[in-house]
């Protein structure tokens, strides 16, 4: 019963979400205010709906109703309760009910927080949310129904005794955690779009605009800045081989909206203080969401070979498509036609603080266009010849490493530079001592460590000079030398949340790269054959296979190896590694064993026995490994750092009087 | 500096570093593209040997021998020609005879055809077949059991 209730709440929600996506479009027009607050109601509405559906869906999880067929196929009765409920999005038709929810959760946040935008802007905002949820209500009931019975398809069958159990590989922690961050960000995005959407309907954009969206977008990146790192992390320790990103499609299409939001987070600050670069925002806001859209097409559609493309069906991916051409190509359609009429800001010196976000916006945006072309063109050259061929991590490494270059070197002079006339000598001379710095220490490690190549020095020199970048922003900050160190960590205290967000974001990014290079350079693999009792050295430590024993799970059987690891005499560590073989799916997986010393990890894993007693075993030495996802985080915290300033702000009257805009400075 | 003079400058520095980057990002491509080919088309495709390629198909029955150390080998095979790919590692949990298979490296031979792997991949579910291998092999008039999820 529940079931069926979850299926008629949906299809209310459907109603309940053309009224919110039409009815106040009337509003604006008449400018009738009754019928605008429709399109908050509206959203509160079918957020309440949809939330509630969602539970049904969940409840048919949690109480392993196998007579739903979605539930048959991806659960399983001894499954623990964590991944009956985690694995609701763990299929086609769960991943599109939590992409919904979360859609909708965004729509009643603007309905809720948006007490202080114009009356007509809140509501055509809503308004095109509304669109959005209609389209995907329209394609969960069509094409994805979660809550269709067995029953109804195949007539009155009783019902299976057990399910088909969830993909083992999804049966983790990871997948509790990983789609929902990863969806607040993509899916947050989408206000983002309504806003850039409702401007251009309105044709009112001004620094006020910016100023509203901002906290949107910063919000969806901080998200999505946790959504990709925790992937990547899941997808290092379970997938047994120790690789931390793949240059996966899939992965890219989460990737693209990342660079362009990031792009977006600098080219609103430009807009909100010099009311410049407008036309370039609205773009930017159309295209973060435009790519989240095309994410979800290449992930729901089923024309990827990926880890994340569940059984397909193609009247899904030509559902996707049509959303898809309708959203993105109305959005730039309506874009063409407005922004001629926009008008522009000023120009400005390009030796400025928003000379070098434009720079960073230039290479974001050129970095996001090679990542795309190496995603699609395997996808278009088949469609158009036939012909198939494989883009491989080579080549994002190299164009897009090589693109980040000049980028992480003109990073750290953002911060310094003033709006509209910096000071570029000045700018270097404060620089200078944390480039000698960085050059000396990448230098020094790269020739102790012997034959690194010479990308890696360079990676090195960028890596630290970011790090020192962000810290000699603070230092200059808070100037220690002139006001002594007491006076100087009340400065830094009272610094705005923003510059403290920014220098702890611009800090993890040059975490991250320092991971990402000494990983990539100086891991070492280890390929053995091993008996219980054998020992192998390990950069520094010694690995010694105990012992072999079987166990038993709720739902798998596994042979588990256990390894003690020593440093010289001393034991260091100790950990497990197993090989698992599902039941139901009688599916094989490979529980990595794992020990982190300091930043770095030691990851074992199982292959099969040899025959003679032996197991294959793999062991990687994976240094300073954890500061790539500890840079990722630093970036999140540097995001929720700059919101928690932004709240306080977001309040005050923002939009000026019409008619008295801010002169174009800079324009001399 | 005037305003048009700044306009310019700006925009040819724009200009310089989109063309910087569109060569860079071709190179890129050149260096990197491996194209996909099942056994029977290495010979009519005339591939070199040393280019780096990818080779889709099944596992032979009964081809997997495990050798020495971490060297594997085994025939990946569509029924009408047949490949032995010899590869240095761990093979993927769901590597099975019968199954599909995609690798990746290069020939080291042409007659008889020899390939080096550097990858293999066979994906992370039980019934999975690549999707470009059963495209291939179902233009070979290959028959498929019905029961691979194709993705």
């Amino acid at each position: 019963m529940i079931v069926e209730l979850g299926h008629f709440l949906l299809v209310l929600a459907l109603v309940a979400s053309l009224v919110q996506s039409t009815l106040p479009v009337a509003g604006t027009l008449r400018r009738n205010s009754q019928l605008m607050d429709l399109a908050s109601s509206g959203a509160l509405i079918v957020f309440l709906l949809v939330v509630m559906a969602y539970s049904a869906l969940t409840w048919a999880y949690a109480s392993s109703d196998f007579s739903v067929i979605n539930v048959w196929e991806n659960s399983h009765s001894q499954m623990p309760m964590i991944y009956k409920i985690s694995g609701v999005w763990g299929n086609h038709e769960g991943s599109m009910m939590l992409w919904l929810l979360i859609l909708v959760f965004f729509t009643a946040l603007v309905a809720i927080f948006g007490g202080n935008l114009p009356k007509s802007l809140k509501s055509n905002v809503l308004v095109v949310q509304g669109w959005i949820a209609t389209a995907f209500l329209l394609f969960i009931l069509v094409t994805s129904n979660p809550f269709t019975r067995a029953s109804a398809v195949m007539g009155p069958v009783p019902p299976p005794a057990e399910g088909r159990d969830l993909n083992p590989v999804l049966q983790d922690f990871g997948l509790a955690v990983h789609p929902p961050l990863l969806y607040l960000g993509y899916v947050g995005f989408s206000v983002c779009f309504s806003f850039a959407i409702a401007a251009l309907i309105d044709k009112r954009i001004d620094a006020a605009w910016a100023r509203w969206v901002r906290p949107w977008a910063l919000l969806a990146w901080t998200f999505l800045t946790l959504g990709i790192a925790m992937g990547s992390y899941w997808a290092y320790y379970e997938l047994g081989w120790g690789g931390w990103w793949f240059w996966d499609p899939v992965e890219n299409a989460s990737f693209m909206p990342w660079l362009i939001g990031t792009a977006l987070l600098h080219s609103a600050l430009v807009m909100e203080k010099r009311e410049a670069l407008k036309i370039w925002t609205i773009l930017l806001s159309i295209l973060a969401f435009s790519l989240s859209l095309l994410g979800t097409f290449l992930v729901r559609s089923g024309v990827l070979t990926s880890v994340h493309a569940f059984a397909s069906d193609p009247s899904r991916g030509v559902f996707i498509l049509v959303i898809l051409s309708i959203f993105i190509g109305g959005a730039f359609s309506l874009f063409a036609l407005r922004a001629p009429s926009l008008t522009q800001g000023g120009l400005f010196q390009p030796v400025s603080r928003e000379g070098s976000l434009v720079l960073n916006n230039l290479i974001l945006v050129v970095a996001t266009g090679a990542v795309l072309t190496g995603t699609l063109y395997p996808m278009l050259l088949e469609a158009l010849t036939g012909e198939k061929i494989s883009v491989g991590a080579p080549f994002f490494n190299l164009a897009f490493g090589w693109l980040m270059v000049p980028l992480f070197i003109v990073l750290p002079f953002g911060p310094l530079l003033a709006w509209k006339r910096g000071d570029l000598a000045g700018a270097s001379r404060k620089l200078a001592t944390a480039f000698v710095i960085s050059l000396a220490l990448g230098l020094v490690v790269w020739i102790a460590t012997g034959n690194a190549p010479m990308v890696a020095a360079v990676g090195l020199i960028a890596g630290f000079f970011l790090v020192f970048g962000a810290l000699t922003d603070l230092w200059i900050r808070a100037s220690f030398l002139k006001v002594g160190f007491a006076t100087g960590l009340k400065r830094l205290a009272g610094l705005p949340r923003s510059a403290i967000g920014t220098m702890l974001a611009h800090f993890g990014v040059g975490i991250t790269v320092l991971g990402v290079v000494i990983v990539s350079t100086w891991s070492t693999e280890h390929i053995l054959e091993m008996k219980p009792g054998e020992k192998t050295d390990v950069d520094g430590y010694t690995v010694v296979f105990d012992r072999e024993t079987r166990g038993q799970g709720p739902n798998y059987s596994e042979e588990v190896a256990h390894f003690t690891v020593f440093k010289g005499e001393r034991q260091v560590a100790e950990t497990n590694s197993a090989k698992r073989v599902y039941t139901a799916r009688q599916m094989p997986t490979t529980e990595a064993g794992i020990m982190t010393f300091g930043f770095s990890q030691l990851y074992v894993s199982i292959g099969d026995p040899t025959g003679d007693g032996k197991l294959v075993v793999r062991i990687w030495w994976k240094p300073w490994i954890l500061f790539i996802w500890g840079g990722a985080v630093l970036m999140a915290i540097g995001g929720f750092v700059s919101l928690s300033d932004r709240r306080l702000r977001v309040g005050a009257p923002a939009r000026r009087a019409q008619g008295t805009p801010r002169p174009a400075a800079g324009a001399a | 500096m005037s305003r048009k003079q700044k306009r310019l400058a700006l925009i040819g520095g724009g200009v310089a570093f989109l063309m910087a980057a569109v060569i860079l990002i071709m190179f890129a491509f050149s260096q990197s593209v491996a194209y996909f080919y099942v056994p029977s088309d290495l010979k009519t495709a005339n591939v070199q040997p040393e280019t780096r390629i990818r080779l889709g198909g099944l596992v032979k029955d009964g081809s997997w021998q495990r050798g020495q150390g971490m060297h594997e080998s085994f025939e990946v095979t569509d029924t009408i020609g047949t490949v032995k790919v010899n590869y240095t590692g761990i093979l993927p949990d769901l590597f099975r005879e019968g199954q599909g298979v995609v690798a990746e490296g290069k020939l080291v031979s042409l007659d008889p055809p020899v390939f080096q792997a550097d990858t293999v991949l066979a994906k992370h579910d039980e019934t999975y077949m690549p999707k470009d291998v059963a495209d291939r092999l179902k233009d070979k008039g290959v028959e498929l059991s019905g029961k691979e999820t194709i993705k």
